[in-house]
């Protein structure tokens, strides 16, 4: 029996228990309100309807899912009893080979034999799929049945239906959460791993502190020792994501957010928000090649029109100016939002002393939400420093030490695509150090957004 | 309507004839004319949306920040017309100070929120100055004695009552003439209110004083003149004890004696 066929021959099962037992619910119940006593009912009968359903189908739906992690096994364990199986060589490739072939053309995905021995262990391995095919569906049945007849049982005019089915619902809901958090603490747990291995073969002060990258040359062979250190990586990611990036963003983020706020129309503001919102929206590959494709040639020429020798076409500057146009959203969002909360009053008391708008923007407004900005703004570096795509596509991948914004400098995020693009063995020094730099990235963005809530938090109370 | 022949006074500071105040459509204000001079403190009372608010905000333009509202009529300060063109509204409120019903002081220190009005105005030539200048008006405030070992303390860590009397403190600092409160002492406890209410009378004389109240015990305990409003309308102005005891009209007795309101 297939796959489909047993999902909807259950999910008709299903929907008769749901049916049946709602049913039978008002019955009893409409015969129990008969006794006049209000706690003679309890649940609508809707609620016995799900409870019976349920029971019907969750226990059988388990049964599914490890059966459909058991069975191939057992099919193989079977296949392998068969006599034809005897023939079989003992080397473990081979043999897996082979049985995957058979395999194939017993479910129909391949038409014909390459290996002859294959073909013979079609035969067994298509009983073999069938005979544990009707088992499974014949246990999952049984199981439904037993559910829902268990369950039907049950139902009773004061059955508790509504509290089962509620707890349930909850039980749900909480694997839900918890399977975004167990999801987080893997990574975690993953990342931290791989980076142990790393720092068992690289000195982590070596990593941390060492202002050389070349894990190239770790890789040819030419020892771990100081080809990993990451200071060129971070002093990148650093003067991309938070100098140069933000030089553009802050000021014209803030400055946005005092217009839209302070002068705009409501029908201009009306307008702007949602127009510099799509801004946010606009995929950061987009953002990439028009750093790759039109800033940074842009720029060189510029450089070199001006007469700045050794500009790169790939160039920290583009990335970072890019960048810091993908953020102004960010910043001006989170500064709106922060201006908007300094109360009127403040407003209205700098007015009357006789101040300008311009004065009280300057001298009470910016002020009095300078605590809600700072948080946006660090909100936004961690951002950027993790930010990949741009830094990808413009930043290039010379490890350089330099503050000369025309040359090209590398990012943490840039040079973890590098190390594991292409074919990687998994334990080499090269390819576990993208796991210390996720890690290390991890770190920072992680701190970097708990300040900024505490900061952004703090100053919400102080104008509750 | 009105019987104020007892009231005009020969060389008001400031004076409104015939103001009227829209927002939009609706008419917040129906022609009221008021004198406001050093001498006297003139309170005005009323229920709840009657525009005691509005028709104070006329006097210093504050109104000019909301975008629907429009003012009709003669509003003068010395004989200015303060809605001419060639008046400005800089100018303007610093010689007309308000201070507002739920004390507003800037998340400053104490020092900065009374530096603040000078400053823009360039009251101040120096350090030393703005020191004198800020000792002063805390003094006129009443604040001194309790803050002058914390100058630089934030000023919205003060209590309530400290905060509004910071606030009339940095009202006086640019040197006003006349001194609008919106219900000064509405979020106070009675003793700050005592301290504001002796605090009115100390600075009667110096500055013109018009001040909005929901007490009415608290305007015969401030003012020397009272206007009640009713629906935007200017119902009684008189002299204080006069509006208390002896009201002319029907719906004045009927507010003052808790009928309404
Ligand atoms: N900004 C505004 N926009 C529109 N109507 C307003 C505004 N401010 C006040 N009003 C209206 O004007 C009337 C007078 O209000 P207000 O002056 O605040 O009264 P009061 O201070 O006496 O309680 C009220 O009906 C109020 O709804
Ligand atoms: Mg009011």
């Amino acid at each position: 029996m297939t796959g489909p066929a047993i999902f909807l021959l259950l999910a008709g099962l299903g929907a008769i228990a749901w049916v049946s037992a709602r049913a039978r619910a008002l019955r009893l119940q409409t015969a129990a309100r008969e006794t006049g006593r209000r706690d003679a009912v309890h649940s609508l009968p809707g609620y016995h309807g799900w409870y019976v359903a349920l029971w019907t189908l969750i226990p059988a739906g388990l049964f599914l899912a490890v059966w459909a992690n058991v069975s191939p096994g057992l099919v193989t364990q079977a296949v392998l009893a068969d006599p034809a199986a005897q023939a079989l060589p003992a080397d473990a490739f081979s043999r897996s080979a082979i049985l995957g072939e058979a395999r194939a053309i017993a479910t129909g995905l391949q038409a014909g034999a390459f290996n002859p021995a294959s073909q013979a262990l079609v035969e067994p391995y298509r009983a073999a799929l069938n005979s544990y095919g009707v088992a499974g569906a014949a246990l999952a049945l049984i199981l439904a049945f037993a559910g829902g007849a268990y369950a039907f049982t049950r139902v009773r005019p004061d059955f508790r239906a509504r509290t089962r089915v509620e707890r349930l619902v909850m039980a749900t809901l909480l694997v839900a959460s918890l399977l975004a958090i167990v999801t987080t603490l893997g990574i975690v747990a993953s990342l931290l791993w791989e980076s142990f291995r790393f720092f068992s073969m690289v000195n982590p002060v070596d990593f941390l502190f060492g202002l050389k990258w070349s894990p190239q040359s770790a890789a040819m062979g030419y020892g771990n020792d100081d080809a990993f250190g990451a200071v060129p990586l971070f002093w990148g990611t650093i003067f991309i994501g938070a100098i140069i990036a933000m030089i553009v963003a802050i000021p014209l983020g803030l400055m946005s957010a005092v217009y839209l706020t302070q002068y705009a129309s409501a029908t201009v503001r009306k307008w702007m928000k949602p127009i510099l919102e799509v801004l946010a929206g606009v995929p950061t590959v987009v953002y990439g090649y028009f750093a790759a494709l039109t800033v940074a040639p842009a720029l060189r020429d510029l450089a070199v029109s001006v007469g700045i020798h050794g500009a790169s076409s790939e160039s920290a500057l583009a990335a970072g100016l890019v960048m810091g146009v993908m953020i102004i959203p960010f910043v001006s969002s989170m500064a709106d939002d922060s201006i908007a909360a300094v109360p009127q009053s403040m407003r209205d008391g700098s007015l009357a002393m006789g101040a300008t708008t311009s004065e009280t923007i300057t001298r009470v407004l910016i002020p009095a939400a300078l605590p809600g900005v700072v948080g946006g703004v660090l909100l936004a570096v961690s951002r950027a420093i993790g930010e990949t795509m741009i830094v990808v596509m413009a930043a290039g991948l010379a490890a350089n030490m330099t503050a000369n914004p025309f040359a090209s400098v590398t990012t943490v995020t840039t040079q973890i695509v590098q190390l594991l693009t292409g074919d990687q063995e998994f334990d080499s020094a090269k390819t576990l150090a993208a796991f210390a730099l996720g890690l290390v990235l991890f770190i920072v963005t992680l701190l970097l957004n708990i300040v900024a809530l505490r900061v952004v938090k703090k100053y919400r109370e102080a104008y509750e | 309507m009105q019987e104020q022949t007892d009231l005009t006074i020969a060389n008001p500071k400031m004076s409104a004839r015939d103001v009227k105040v829209f927002y939009g459509p609706k008419q917040a204000i129906k022609g009221v004319s008021i004198d406001v001079d050093m001498d006297h403190v003139t309170a005005f009372i009323g229920p709840s949306g009657c525009g005691k608010s509005t028709f104070l905000r006329t006097l210093n333009r504050m109104n000019d920040t909301v975008a629907s509202a429009r003012v009709e009529g003669t509003i003068t300060l010395d004989g200015e017309d303060i809605y001419a063109p060639s008046m400005d509204v800089v100018q303007l409120r610093a010689r007309v100070g308000m201070v507002f019903q739920k004390p507003n002081p800037f998340p400053k220190s104490i020092y900065e929120n009374i530096a603040y009005g000078p400053r823009i105005h360039g009251l101040a030539a120096g350090k030393a100055d703005m020191d004198v200048i800020v000792e002063k008006s805390l003094r006129r405030a009443g604040l001194w004695d309790e803050v002058k070992d914390r100058l630089h303390d934030s000023g919205t860590a003060l209590s309530g009552g400290q905060q509004q009397r910071l606030c009339i403190g940095r009202a006086i600092a640019v040197e006003p003439e006349v001194i609008l409160m919106d219900e000064p002492c509405s979020a106070l406890d009675p003793i700050a209110t005592a301290k504001i209410e002796e605090l009115i009378h100390e600075l009667r004389g110096r500055y013109g004083i018009v001040i909005v109240t929901h007490n009415m015990q608290q305007a015969a305990r401030v003012s020397q003149r009272t206007a009640f409003f009713h629906l935007g309308e200017l119902v009684e102005y008189g002299v204080t004890s006069d509006i208390f005891t002896n009201p002319r009209q029907e719906r004045t007795k009927d507010y003052i004696t808790g009928r309404y309101g």
